[in-house]
């Protein structure tokens, strides 16, 4: 069913024994793995488990301790400078969509190009316009994020992410502050967006679009990959108890 | 169409009661209540006729047309004047060209300018002594404002950088406004000879445009990581808040020139502007914080996932959002600031306070200090009022808590 047609060798991710404290708390203690370039990977586990967390170190939004995280053949450290580079390849969907109020739908995503990548103004407009258009929200451009559904906004603000042309795209929780009747909406993008080709790491409580859309499930365990492996053997052969546990939890309902 | 009989909004009923069931319902409505209202509009009447009649009869008004130009621009002599109104034009210049150029509130602004200048040269005629000469001025800055803000609107479309340069032209209208009023050789006039309104409208403006900025980047100094830039913007910021301002200004004008060599003198207005501007900056800095704060941690994050790095955030992320939350707290220290001026007279400025003073103290007006006072009362008023009601407007038009 899912295949690796898209997903090359070379890693784009590689994280080596990745840990990160909150004050005491010890949320991720030691993530080893990698992702190839275009692949699809979907993060799921209980909440508390760490998986945000994790994806929030990959842009630095959150700071690891100890271990090693490599982006795009750039080591993230403190060094600001390599921290500006790898931010300008991964984009990042948050679950609170965290769009710009202040600036239209359009100023939302045109922002990054014109001050970051210093695109002409028209120029990044009309790269706006067509991504609005791609997540099928083109007549909302010129209205403000508070004056459209959360669906709406949520697409905004994966266009915004597209906008910098990332290598990357990170979501975390996408659907999960959303109304039942929106996730189909943004889920529909997100699919739209896998079968591109670009590289995603899903943060997600949605089982049906890991089975559909993944190449890789990871499976989140009090700060550890407890279990990880192609859908279809994740989801029908489970190997560890808690991954077990989980499944038949969350595919009760 | 047909729809659209059934989806009307259905308003209210009106409210039918008038004057007089009103009256009767909420000043009569019992025995104790008609005893309040009897006798507060007792009270009322009393207060009133006083003031009326004092105003009307006893008040000497004839004081404040024949110190006019002491109110205005002080010990300033007469045979300089055209340097103020040059100024004036300057400022009328802008306002013209900014209305013109940026429309809406910008425009509805210079157009109220504009009128208050008509209804000054025409409305108190027979009343004041205005000279035609300062009735022709003002009128002609009057046209001056209208023809710029005409060629404004034509200007954009074909010069859309002109925006830029008139945010230049007020950024050096400061200075501009400063050389021109002291002006060089031997017809300088100097800073002591400054007084009225000119001065109190100089010190606030300096003070405003200048302690906005930097209460901006004492507050971003105060939430940054780095700690010596932290330290040091929280210990300015708490030194500065626990001195009165007559202290820094009794500071500038006495100790500073204490430590500073002689051959450096800085001008006493300057260092008046200099205390009321880095006093007020304090203030502007815990006013910003606070809207800094209302700003979400998930804002910053956006900001960065999009790759901005810091000054970028602030200038088009945070900024904008925590300013917009904190105009009214804002525009209330612009209006301190603007009425805190008059405590320069303690130092021997001759503000618009020190004028009135002056005045009372001539043997010529011996005892009319409620004429005065109330009328010195009246123009800081209006002035106050309308930066509140100008704040007002610019929150309607920000959507403040819209969203």
């Amino acid at each position: 069913m899912s295949t690796l047609e898209n997903a090359t060798n070379d890693p784009i991710i590689v994280c080596e024994d990745v840990h990160k404290w909150f004050d005491d708390f010890h949320v991720l203690k030691g993530v080893t793995t990698s992702f190839r370039k275009g692949e699809r990977a979907v993060i799921c586990g209980p909440s508390g488990s760490g998986k945000s967390t994790f994806i929030r170190t990959l842009n630095r939004l959150e700071e690891h301790q100890r271990g090693k995280i490599v982006v795009d053949g750039i080591e993230l450290t403190n060094d600001l400078r390599n921290i500006d580079l790898i931010r300008r390849e991964v984009g990042m969907v948050f679950q609170q969509f965290n769009l710009f109020p202040h600036l239209t739908n359009l100023q939302n995503i045109t922002l990054g190009p014109i001050r970051v990548r210093k695109m002409p103004k028209s120029e990044a407009e009309s790269v706006a316009l067509a991504l609005l258009e791609r997540v099928d929200i083109a007549d909302q451009a010129e209205k403000y994020p508070a004056e459209i559904s959360g669906g709406q906004q949520q697409r905004v603000a994966i266009a915004r992410a597209l906008a910098m042309e990332p290598k990357i795209m990170l979501f975390d929780e996408p659907t999960s502050a959303l109304d039942p009747e929106m996730i189909t909406e943004v889920l529909d993008v997100m699919r739209e967006l896998a079968h591109s080709g670009m590289t995603m790491l899903v943060v997600t409580h949605e089982m049906g679009f890991a089975r559909e859309v993944a190449d890789r499930v990871l499976f989140f365990d009090e700060g550890l990959i407890v279990e990880e492996a192609a859908p279809a053997e994740f989801f029908d052969n489970p190997q560890h108890e808690r991954t077990k546990l989980f499944i038949s939890q969350t595919l009760q309902h | 169409m047909a729809e659209s009989e059934f989806t009307q909004e259905i308003r209210p009923p009106k409210n039918t009661i008038g004057v007089l069931p009103w009256i009767k319902e909420n000043l009569f409505s019992s025995w104790y209540n008609t005893l309040l209202t009897v006798i507060a509009l007792g009270i009322l009447f009393f207060l009133l006729k006083g003031v009326f009649t004092w105003a009307f009869t006893e008040a000497k008004w004839e004081v404040i047309p024949a110190n006019l130009q002491l109110f205005a621009i002080g010990a300033y002599p007469i045979a300089e004047v055209w340097r103020v109104w040059i100024v004036l034009y300057t400022v009328c210049a802008l306002i013209g060209l900014s209305g013109g150029i940026w429309g809406g509130l910008t425009l509805r602004f210079a157009v109220g300018i504009g009128g208050c200048g008509i209804v000054c040269a025409f409305l108190s005629m027979g009343i004041s002594t205005l000279g035609w000469a300062i009735r022709a001025w003002v009128l002609g800055g009057v046209a001056l404002l209208a023809a710029l803000l005409f060629l404004g609107t034509r200007s954009v479309s074909v010069f859309p950088k002109i925006r830029r340069w008139v945010l230049v032209g007020w950024l050096l209208s400061f200075p501009w406004t400063l050389i021109m009023l002291r002006g060089f050789g031997k017809n300088a006039v100097l800073t002591t000879n400054w007084g009225g309104l000119l001065l109190t409208l100089i010190l606030a403006a300096v003070g405003i445009c200048f302690c906005f900025p930097l209460g901006v980047l004492l507050a971003l100094g105060r939430r940054s990581t780095l700690p010596v830039v932290k330290w040091v913007s929280t210990a300015y910021i708490e030194i500065v808040r626990g001195v009165p301002l007559i202290t820094i200004l009794f500071m500038a004008q006495i100790v500073i020139p204490i430590f500073m060599s002689d051959n450096i003198r800085l001008d006493k207005v300057l260092r008046a502007m200099l205390g009321i501007t880095l006093f007020s900056a304090a203030y502007m800095a815990e006013n910003v914080r606070g809207g800094l704060q209302s700003i979400p941690r998930g804002q910053y994050e956006a900001a960065q996932a999009v790759g901005l790095n810091y000054p970028l955030t602030m200038l088009f992320i945070v900024l904008p959002q925590a300013l917009r939350s904190v105009i009214p707290a804002i525009v209330g220290q612009f209006i301190a600031l603007f009425k805190d001026t008059s405590l320069v007279t303690i130092v021997g400025l001759l503000d618009l306070l020190g004028i009135a003073k002056t005045v009372i103290a001539n043997p010529d007006w011996l005892g009319l200090q409620a004429e005065v006072y109330i009328f010195v009362a009246a123009i800081y008023f209006v002035f106050s009022y309308s930066m509140s009601y100008v704040s007002q407007r610019i929150e309607e038009a920000l959507g403040v808590g819209k969203i």
